[in-house]
């Protein structure tokens, strides 16, 4: 009942006309943003960060602008998946398996807006899931110490990478980098300038607004220019969309498809290191071993195969906003995104947060809500135009990009400095991708590299200089050996489960 | 080999930023642990990690060619340049030239990238200056 009209409140705070209109704004945002080949979620959110710091949105505004970005994006990553057989974001490569066949067989228009109810379905349940399991999470995250915390973060940082991580010692180098860069500027406890080599403009940290937008977006301009003939070009011309609605029949025997793998996204969302990517892909194939024992429709244009992974990775994006909410601990890319925008508002997320900010809190699961009823609203009959947005070659859209990513972060600092450390950032990220390091871990590096000091040094101080309390309480051990567990089972089972992703995706494109 | 390479970078890196966290002044108002220690273990795992990539190196990712590596360089240097001459041209100026450049390199003809250049440094100008009242950089004649 507490949490009814607690979400009542939020209500109440996020309809006012200028946070609905920025709703839609980011609705349609992230919708091309996640559409266009190259630019996913993380990016989307990443260009917009800056922007929506410096024009000087409050903390609720900007929330819901970038929360719709968000799911905006998981939303469009399906439409390229299925006109282009390209998928918009990582996420949405399994949509490619029925979306695309669906589509050759001119039922483009059918697969478009099913995929769309699917998304909304999934979206919609986890963001229940969200306000039944955060309080409960908060809960039990009350009885962390620093010890406890330390524990944590290090538990995200091993588990980042994923069950599906191909190289472990990338990871961990990943996020020392990240944490290395974390340590630049004055120290916070002391006040003794670290690893500045005496350059003023280093004294107050490196923001890690400029990492993000240079690692994400920029080195992303340069992939282009290094694939300029890129394939993305306008392909889609001559696809028959055909009718917008699924038949009735079609949706009823999809709806038990959608509830079961919205349940599957949502805990993969939730828990440590799955995220949505793998979210969609435990949704598809379990459909699969369900519906279609003996592979005969999946992968040929069943319907299903389409509701199946759209749902699921909907439910996972929202699944993985309740530890970053609950814990302050990000479980996948664009969520350690989001944290950067709680950050840069000055609101630090956690169990405090629900005691100290409900208005913040509440205001985004309604702003969820909203994004998630104008998204639905919008794909179905405009979903058309989006198609055409896709039509906008990249070498009119990465030039926009590269401006747009330069004056977000020119109008937070307007200093030059902080323009040629986001090139720095740029070319590292590229350097970075080609020797497949993964970005994320540095950006989560840099925003809880400060916080993850802090309790470091605090559990110290409390246990008066004995190092052991990192691993006095039960709690703290279990934190550990979670940890510990999640680094080394990539090592071990992660190359067969990566071979089966890799053997679904492959065996469909090929016929 | 570009794993072996990158893992001796990553080394150096690990040494040196060891070495830099060493030269912390210590205040005489500390806590226990100190300045030094986070660092210091930022430090070790990175060189453990970087140790591990240079032994077990992956397989070599595919590099570019000399050209299109050039053409990454170049837009390296316009960005630069970019952010260098944005307070003296001003911001419609500079990124209409920038994303002239990009545009061009982009495979976009010479014309119609000046045309997409104007268009793009304008439409930003509009969105974000005159309608959102972001600031942008002012060049010699205000904008």
């Amino acid at each position: 009942m507490d949490t009814l009209s607690n979400l009542a409140d939020g209500f109440a705070i996020a309809i006012t006309w200028q946070n609905l209109g920025l709703a839609v704004l980011g609705c349609f945002l992230g919708t091309i943003f996640g559409a266009l080949p190259g630019l996913g979620p993380s990016n989307g959110v990443a260009i917009l960060i800056p922007l929506a710091f410096s024009l000087g949105l409050g903390p609720v505004a900007s929330l819901i602008l970038l929360t719709s970005v968000y799911y905006g994006a998981m939303y469009g990553g399906r439409i390229s998946s299925i006109l282009l057989n390209i998928p918009g974001d990582e996420p949405a490569m399994m949509t490619c398996l029925d979306g695309y066949p669906m589509a050759q067989q001119g039922k483009a228009g059918e697969a478009l807006s099913l995929s769309g109810i699917a998304s909304f379905v999934g979206a919609f349940i986890a963001t229940w899931g969200l306000i039944i399991l955060a309080p409960q999470l908060v809960r039990f995250a009350l009885l962390f110490g620093p010890a406890e915390y330390f524990a944590l973060f290090v538990l995200a940082f091993a588990t980042l990478g994923g069950v599906s991580s191909t190289n472990q010692a990338k990871s961990a180098f990943a996020a020392m980098l990240g944490l290395g860069l974390a340590c630049i500027g004055v120290d916070t406890q002391t006040g003794v300038p670290r690893l500045t080599f005496g350059e003023v403009h280093l004294y107050d940290g490196i923001d890690f607004l400029v990492a993000i937008v240079g690692l994400f977006a920029l080195s992303e301009v340069f992939i282009f220019l290094e694939h300029r003939h890129g394939k993305a070009d306008a392909e889609g011309k001559k696809m028959v969309i055909g009718r917008l609605t699924p038949p009735l029949s079609v949706l009823a025997r999809c709806t038990p498809t959608m509830l079961r793998t919205s349940v599957i996204g949502f805990v993969a969302g939730v828990l440590p290191g799955a995220g949505a990517s793998l979210g969609s892909f435990l949704s598809y194939s379990m459909e699969k071993q369900i519906v279609d024992r003996e592979g005969k429709t999946f992968g040929k244009g069943d319907p299903r195969g389409v509701a199946a992974p759209e749902a699921g990775n909907n439910a996972a994006a929202g699944g993985a906003l309740v530890p970053m909410l609950s814990l302050g601990v990000p479980g996948s890319g664009t969520t350690a995104v989001l944290l950067a925008v709680l950050l840069s508002l000055n609101i630090t997320p956690g169990p405090l947060l629900f005691n100290n900010n409900p208005d913040v809190v509440w205001g985004l699961i309604a702003a969820l809500f909203i994004a998630n009823i104008v998204l639905l609203a919008m794909n179905i009959p405009m979903v058309g135009l989006f198609t055409r947005v896709l039509l906008i070659p990249p070498r009119f859209l990465m030039p926009a990009v590269a401006m747009i990513s330069f004056v977000g972060i020119y109008g937070i600092s307007g200093s030059t400095f902080d323009l040629m450390l986001m090139i720095g950032f740029g070319v590292m990220g590229w350097v970075l991708r080609k020797l497949d390091v993964p970005l994320v871990p540095i950006i989560l590096g840099t925003l809880l590299g400060n916080v993850m000091e802090n309790n470091l040094r605090r559990a110290i101080t409390i246990s008066n200089g004995d190092w052991l309390t990192l691993v006095g309480s039960p709690l703290a051990i279990g934190l550990w050996v979670v940890a510990v567990v999640g680094f080394l089972l990539p090592i071990v089972i992660g190359r067969t489960v990566r071979a089966r992703m890799r053997r679904d995706t492959e065996g469909s494109t090929v016929d | 080999m570009s794993d072996r390479i990158f893992g001796a970078t990553g080394l150096a890196l690990a040494i040196f930023y060891a070495w830099a966290a060493l030269q912390v002044q210590e205040s005489f108002l500390s806590d226990v642990v100190g300045p030094k220690a986070f660092p210091l273990i930022v430090a070790a795992i990175l060189g453990l990690a970087s140790l591990v990539i240079l032994i077990f190196p992956d397989p070599e990712p595919r590099w570019p060619g000399i050209m299109q590596l050039a053409e990454i360089a170049g837009a390296v240097v316009v960005m630069i340049l970019y952010a260098q001459l944005l307070p003296e041209l001003g911001f419609v100026f500079a990124t209409a030239l920038a994303s002239f450049y990009l545009s061009w390199r982009l495979g976009t003809p010479v014309l119609q990238a000046a045309l997409a250049g104007v268009v793009i440094a304008v439409a930003i100008y509009v969105i974000f200056h005159l309608v959102l009242g972001l600031s942008l950089a002012r060049g010699p004649f205000g904008f």
